[in-house]
């Protein structure tokens, strides 16, 4: 067996049952397994432990609902180049990206061997990320547009780099890293749980919830505590509403790049009447201080209760108009459909996920594939799935998700009795020693990766975040390539992906 | 007198056309929106800050914004308010009002590309596409005025015999129509262009303002509204001429149609994919030749 079997919802495993085996195993198994759609790589990074670099790959069933954990060394200051698995399944390209960033691993016959967060030799000191390699082509009617990495407006950093003959786009690369903060290596930097919390609040704003749920998933797995349903439930209505709020911002902000003022200002109405519920709730729009290891501090009462099930279902109402004026739109129509299509070919194999890949026809969510909190058994969750690829299907694809999420939210208030939940947080569980634990969770972007090690004293050594945007900033590249260079706005905010989520 | 009341009535509609499209604008969203003079602080405040400019530029690019609004101010020059007189008036001065708007284009167009800026250069090849495709519109619009009329300056082309004319209605109707088509196309406003988007990428005529500020910006906006009341006008004189040929009545119809038409516009549709602009524009000359034609049979005095 070269793989250890979990599933979204065990408890840690201790490092010593992970198995370690030769890469050219794992390399053999995976050229073969990945080549079938069932499986794609949720995390694949190293880390220096003892004399050794060992490398660890968490792999995800999405067909047995399974988690897959294998592992395997390499000698520190070992000079091999291993054989690339990018070049087989590009989906890999952020994972080998990164540990050749980090660790100078070269990897042989990597064919985008470019930085993923850093200047264009990492490893090397003093090169800045000004010297970024970007691609070029030759030709006397190309010419090259630069957008970034500083954008008007408020948004956050990253460097576009256009190749485009007249108005139409050949190319487009994307260079991030502006925004990194060194957030992985912060969590290990302290034991204060109430700070790691924080911080996981604070890896993207706009998914403060997705990010603060699967932390604190990841902490109970490894204290070895569960939680109660009730507690499962509030989790769960936090995250729809996160859903809910960021999916009409969305549709709001793909009407304002088109011009059309009525969509966007009944959004804006919306969006703010949702993230104000939140608000109602626990003292915070985004939700932060919402989401504590083992408790919370802000239970669902009969009272509030009351308040999120008239909100949402009156936003439910107004959206669903919304969406049938979009629909309804010729104006619209003719700017978002065939525009920025990813098609389903080339979406599975740059393994992207979340939102924008179903909207490709790529299956790709957790909520289904790997089941957590009250999903599965409770509520059995039925992906919306659509076929275009465009940025009208990612559109839709919002559309129908929100009314999806409210749906939820009033299915599970139903459940809730009494005065919520009662735990309170705990920061103090002593975490299991040596272990490793995995939590994903489906935010409202996509697959949303925590992965947390443990040392022998029980404190996290080494924590992995995954954000959906780390695979999906490809798909954006290629959208946009054919199209006008004047679609690109509305292609980047039928994405809207996360530029600090994939920086950390 | 007379010229000075309409030299004076011509900026009234200048300044304020961009603030009934903001009412408007806030009216059908719902919204308290901003004040009506808000368009008038903001470039109050332009005026009284200074320029700074990018150390790739040359002369050309200070020189543009000047010429852009000595140009839009003797363009407004031209136009007569319904029965009052134009400062400027001589025969053909119609031609002589398009081409002083196109040195206008060409002085902005240069001051983009001298800015050595990717944007830029991109809002300039479109400008430059868009331009000269409604110049031929524009052109049929006052050779179906002139061969109505008889004659070929604004001035004359929109006096009027005193007898109701069904033809002389039909094609100022038509005409009028047109000129508000123009307008919405000079001015850079949905469904051609946006002026309120932030994303360079898809900007036709702000982008090419990008780098200018301060007293240059406030110029440019300045001779962008001169420039539109200029063609509502042209339209507006249109319709009064076929039922009530004053300046009292030419004035607010002027603020009023172009105002509401694109406020209404902005609020209700979305802006064209951009590669759809040419076929908009092209639309637009289209209708220009059809009306041109119609003009000309019902010049033969066919009984229809």
């Amino acid at each position: 067996m070269i793989y250890h079997t979990i599933n979204n919802r065990s408890q840690a495993v201790a490092l010593a049952d992970i198995p370690q085996v030769e890469y050219a195993a794992l390399y053999a198994d995976l050229q073969e397994r990945l080549a079938d759609e069932r499986y794609h790589v949720a995390h694949y990074f190293a880390r220096a432990e003892g004399g050794v670099l060992r490398f660890y790959l968490i792999l995800l069933d999405d067909v047995e609902h399974t988690i897959m954990l294998s592992s395997f060394a390499m000698e520190y200051y070992d000079d091999v180049a291993l054989p690339s698995l990018t070049a087989l399944h590009p989906a890999l390209h952020p994972f080998e990206r990164e540990i050749a960033e980090l660790y100078g691993v070269r990897f042989g016959s990597m064919p985008w061997l470019k930085p993923l967060r850093f200047s264009s030799e990492g490893v090397k000191r003093g090169t800045t990320i000004d010297s970024y390699p970007f691609y070029t082509i030759e030709g006397d009617s190309l010419h090259e547009v630069n957008v970034g990495p500083i954008h008007a407006g408020i948004i956050e950093p990253g460097a576009f780099r256009f190749i485009c003959n007249g108005e139409h786009v050949l190319h487009l690369e994307i260079a991030l890293g502006y925004q990194h903060r060194g957030v992985e290596r912060e969590f290990a930097a302290t034991t204060n749980r109430l700070r790691q919390t924080l911080l996981a609040e604070s890896i993207a704003g706009d998914s403060a919830v997705s990010h603060a749920v699967a932390y604190a998933m990841t902490v109970e797995k490894l204290a070895g505590v569960g939680v109660s349903e009730a507690l499962s439930v509030e989790r769960q209505i936090a995250l729809e509403l996160e859903r809910m709020a960021m999916h009409i911002a969305d549709t709001g902000a793909l009407c304002m790049d088109v011009g059309y003022q009525l969509g966007q200002v009944a959004c804006e109405a919306l969006r703010t009447m949702t993230i104000n519920t939140t608000q109602a709730w626990c003292g915070n729009r985004f939700g932060k201080g919402l989401i504590r290891a083992a408790g919370s501090h802000f239970p669902l009462t009969e009272a509030k209760r009351a308040m999120v099930r008239r909100n949402v279902s009156e936003i439910a109402h107004r959206y669903n108009e919304v969406r049938e004026d979009i629909k309804s739109s010729p104006t619209l129509l003719a700017r978002f459909e065939q525009c920025g299509v990813v098609p389903r070919a080339e979406m599975a194999k740059i393994g992207g996920v979340g939102m924008a890949a179903r909207a490709s026809g790529v299956h790709r969510d957790i909520r289904s594939s790997h089941p957590y909190l009250l999903f599965g058994e409770e509520l059995a969750h039925e992906s919306i799935v659509k076929r275009q690829g465009d940025v009208m299907a990612r559109l839709m694809m919002r559309c129908r998700e929100v009314l999806q999420s409210a749906d939820y939210i009033l299915q599970l208030l139903e459940r809730c009795s009494g005065e919520g939940s009662q735990s309170l947080p705990d920061y103090d569980m002593p975490l299991a020693a040596d272990s490793l634990a995995v939590s994903l969770v489906e935010g409202w972007r996509g697959e949303t990766c925590h992965v947390a090690l443990t040392d022998a004293e029980g404190n996290i050594a080494t924590y992995k975040v995954k954000d959906a945007s780390l695979h999906n900033w490809l798909a954006l590249a290629l959208a946009v390539r054919g199209e006008g260079i004047s679609d690109f706005p509305i292609c980047n905010k039928s994405f809207n992906l996360s530029y600090c989520g994939h920086d950390l | 007198m007379a010229i000075a009341l309409n030299t004076l009535l011509m900026i009234v509609v200048a300044l304020t056309i961009t603030g009934v499209i903001n009412r408007m604008r806030a009216l059908l969203s719902g919204r308290k929106g901003i004040p009506f003079v808000q368009h008038l602080r903001d470039v109050g405040v332009l005026l009284r800050k200074g320029s700074v400019y990018s150390t790739t530029t040359t002369a050309l690019f200070r020189i543009a914004p000047a010429v852009y609004l000595a140009v839009s101010v003797v363009a407004l020059l031209f136009i007569p308010v319904a029965d009052l007189y134009p400062l400027i008036s001589f025969e053909g001065d119609v031609i002589c009002f398009a081409y002083t708007l196109a040195l206008a284009r060409l002085a902005i167009i240069l001051a983009a590309m001298d800015t050595g800026s990717s944007f830029e250069g991109m809002g300039a090849a479109r400008e430059a596409l868009y331009g000269a495709l409604i110049e031929p519109a524009l052109m049929m619009g006052f050779a179906t005025l002139a061969m109505f009329c008889g004659y070929t300056s604004f001035a004359e082309i929109f006096e009027v015999e005193q007898s109701f004319n069904l033809h002389h209605t039909i094609v100022m109707m038509l005409a009028a129509y047109l000129f508000v088509q123009v307008a919405f196309i000079e001015a850079g406003r949905v469904p051609v262009d946006d002026p309120r988007t932030h994303l360079e990428l898809t900007m036709i005529h702000e982008v090419m303002c990008l780098d200018y500020s301060g007293i240059d910006l406030a110029m440019i906006k300045i001779a962008g509204w001169l420039k539109t009341a200029c063609f509502a006008m042209v339209a507006a004189n249109a319709i009064a001429a076929t039922c009530c040929f004053h300046w009292w009545f030419a004035t607010p119809v002027a603020i009023l149609l172009t105002g509401v038409a694109i406020g209404v516009v902005e609020s209700s549709q979305a802006r064209n994919k951009l590669i759809r602009n040419t076929t908009f524009v092209v639309t637009v000359l289209a209708m220009a030749t059809l009306i041109f034609f119609i003009g000309y049979l019902l010049q033969l005095n066919i009984n229809i």
